[in-house]
């Protein structure tokens, strides 16, 4: 049962703790990502989310815990063909050429010659680097590194990407690419990790997303299903005696009183008409009722706090 | 197979960097100052009727002091151009995207390692070919054993480059060169003292300089690689000024061979243990 279970997971981690040093850069990661997903990774700076992808990816040994990545366990060489991977500071050696880069990177995917000449040229017209073939990547601006680095992710055709900032350093144009190559690979199947400080990006890409603060995954969130979208709903109404508030707590955690304001946070707005109901059976006159949806911003601001979590 | 990609990739960096060809440059700039040199002191021969035997000794020494600046520019060489290939790609990241390759660790370093001795071997070869067909064509003289001393100084640059790979596992690239010269440095003091304790016949001294050597034997395998090659009378009249009077042992050879391995063992079980 476990065994299916873990095959049909792209990712799957637990209890991943990281500590340098006697400084605490992950706490406790457990995470599972379905197969075929676009996951969102979110949390402020320091919330461990870059350590977390690089245990994941076998560069940073964990301290404790354990994790497998497309059903095998995390430090498979194997399995590495598998997976592309774009890092946040992304540098490579400038003094090559884009199409020297991607050829040294299938080279070390095991790719043959015969299949580079084909991959090569169609990778750098998705990336928009066609014009700019034969210059050295010295000569390249942060925008043009980072659709170099994209380009390298999926040179293998990975099932699992880990993309790490993909967007800083691009422009508007750039970041649309982005969106549009994650949304590609998605419809491709493969299962897209992405590690992004723009909430906008990911509320746009993801199908799921996890807040991390202070090395944990303090929530998950489905963002593809409306019925499952984190609601805050303002209601007014008379007569809601102090035992029919506290009756409130059975659909949330935060309810607030002010006179005939009443405002709670729901996981789902799908629970609005129960909690219309019950009103009404308790006595309640209910003249007025807004669900709203918590915007991804919002949440991530109420999660980390104001000041980031700094 | 990624082995040879990494040595590749390393050889084309440091030949694409100009590295290569820029101390090929500072080398050919020494050959023929090194040349001119000899071509003065070849004119001198005939004009002073100088003994057949002398001019002979004095041509030996000669190739000697070239081999010597080789060995030295060998040196530099293989530390500078190779302490930053480590630490400098893991400080930067530009490992991070090598390392997610289906390539174990292993491979990528022992990778990088051939690149720089395939490196190495040709600078070595070219300079040390170089002196040898300088002296000949002007003087008519070779290194003696020209093969052995070559293989010696090749050692001692290997051994150099595996201990800067092995600190470069762990430490910055600035720490990293400053270790790895300062050993050589050690090295480099302890085999003068050997040789003055070997002069003076002062037991203790020379001591001091086996304890240099076993703590680094780059600077002994020079020593060695400069008793093969010098003349015959050098070796048995200690007229030059590189004559070796303390000689290395073979089981000081044995040793750095196994210094070397170990080194690299090191640098290879750090590199695939440590977080990247």
């Amino acid at each position: 049962m476990e065994m299916t279970r873990s095959s049909d997971l792209a990712i799957r981690a637990r209890g991943l703790r990281k500590v340098f040093n006697g400084k605490m850069a992950v706490r406790n990661l457990t995470l599972d990502v379905p197969r075929g997903e676009v996951f969102g990774f979110l949390g402020p700076n320091g919330a461990g989310k870059s350590t977390s992808v690089k245990m994941l990816l076998g560069l940073v040994f964990p301290t404790s815990g354990e994790a497998e990545i497309l059903g095998r366990p995390v430090g498979d060489v194997k399995t590495r063909s598998k997976v592309g991977f774009l890092p946040e500071h992304f540098r490579f050696y400038d003094w090559l050429t884009p199409a020297e880069l991607l050829k040294l990177h299938g080279r070390l995917h095991g790719m043959s010659h015969a299949r580079l000449r084909e991959r090569v040229p169609v990778l750098l017209d998705l990336v928009g680097l066609t014009p700019h073939r034969d210059k050295r990547l010295r000569d390249f601006s942060k925008g043009m590194l980072q659709r170099i680095g994209l380009a390298q992710a999926l040179l293998n055709e990975p099932d699992l990407i880990f993309l790490d900032e993909p967007t800083s350093g691009l422009d508007p144009v750039g970041r649309r690419l982005v969106r549009d190559i994650i949304r590609a690979q998605h419809d491709l199947g493969a299962t897209v990790l992405l590690n992004s400080h723009l909430l906008g990006e990911v509320e746009i890409t993801c199908n799921r997303v996890a807040f991390i603060k202070d090395g944990e995954v303090v929530e998950t969130r489905q963002l593809d299903d409306d019925n499952e979208e984190q609601t805050i709903v303002s209601i007014r109404a008379a007569k809601v005696t102090a035992e029919t508030a506290r009756g409130l707590s059975r659909w949330s955690q935060s309810v607030r009183v002010e006179g005939e304001r009443l405002k709670l946070s729901v996981s789902s707005g799908a629970v609005v008409p129960e909690i219309v109901h019950y009103l009404v059976t308790t006595g309640a006159e209910v003249y007025e009722v807004t669900p709203q949806r918590l915007s991804l911003e919002e949440r991530f601001i109420e999660i980390v706090g104001a000041d980031g979590g700094m | 197979m990624g082995v040879w990609i990494m040595a590749g990739v390393t050889f084309r960096e440091a030949a694409r960097k100009k590295m290569l060809w820029m101390a090929l440059a500072a080398g050919g700039a020494f050959l023929t100052l090194f040349a001119t040199g000899l071509h003065f002191q070849a004119k001198d021969f005939a004009t002073h009727g100088m003994s057949p035997v002398l001019r002979r000794e004095i041509s030996f020494a000669m190739v000697t002091m070239g081999l010597y600046v080789v060995d030295l520019l060998a040196v530099l060489m293989t530390i500078l151009t190779s302490i930053d290939t480590l630490s400098g790609e893991i400080a930067s990241g530009t490992i991070q995207a090598i390392a997610t390759k289906p390539i174990p660790r292993w491979q990528l370093l022992l990778g990088k390692w051939f690149g720089f001795c395939a490196m190495l071997t040709a600078y070595i070869a070219i300079m040390v070919g170089g002196v040898n067909a300088v002296t000949y064509s002007m003087a008519g003289v070779t290194a003696r054993h020209l093969a052995r001393g070559l293989s010696l100084m090749w050692m001692e640059s290997i051994v150099l480059l595996s201990v800067t790979f092995a600190f470069a596992t762990y430490f910055s690239t600035l720490t990293t060169g400053v270790l790895t010269l300062g050993l050589h440095g050690l090295a480099f003091l302890g085999g003068w003292i050997e040789q003055f304790g070997a002069l003076t016949q002062t037991s203790r001294a020379v001591n001091v300089g086996v304890i240099a050597s076993i703590l680094m034997p780059s600077e002994a395998l020079w020593r060695r690689a400069a008793f093969e090659m010098q003349s015959p009378l050098a070796s048995a009249m200690r007229i030059s000024p590189f004559s070796t009077l303390s000689v290395p042992s073979s089981a000081m050879i044995f040793y750095a061979l196994v210094y070397l391995a170990i080194a690299l063992i090191v640098a290879i079980r750090r590199f695939s243990q440590r977080d990247l």
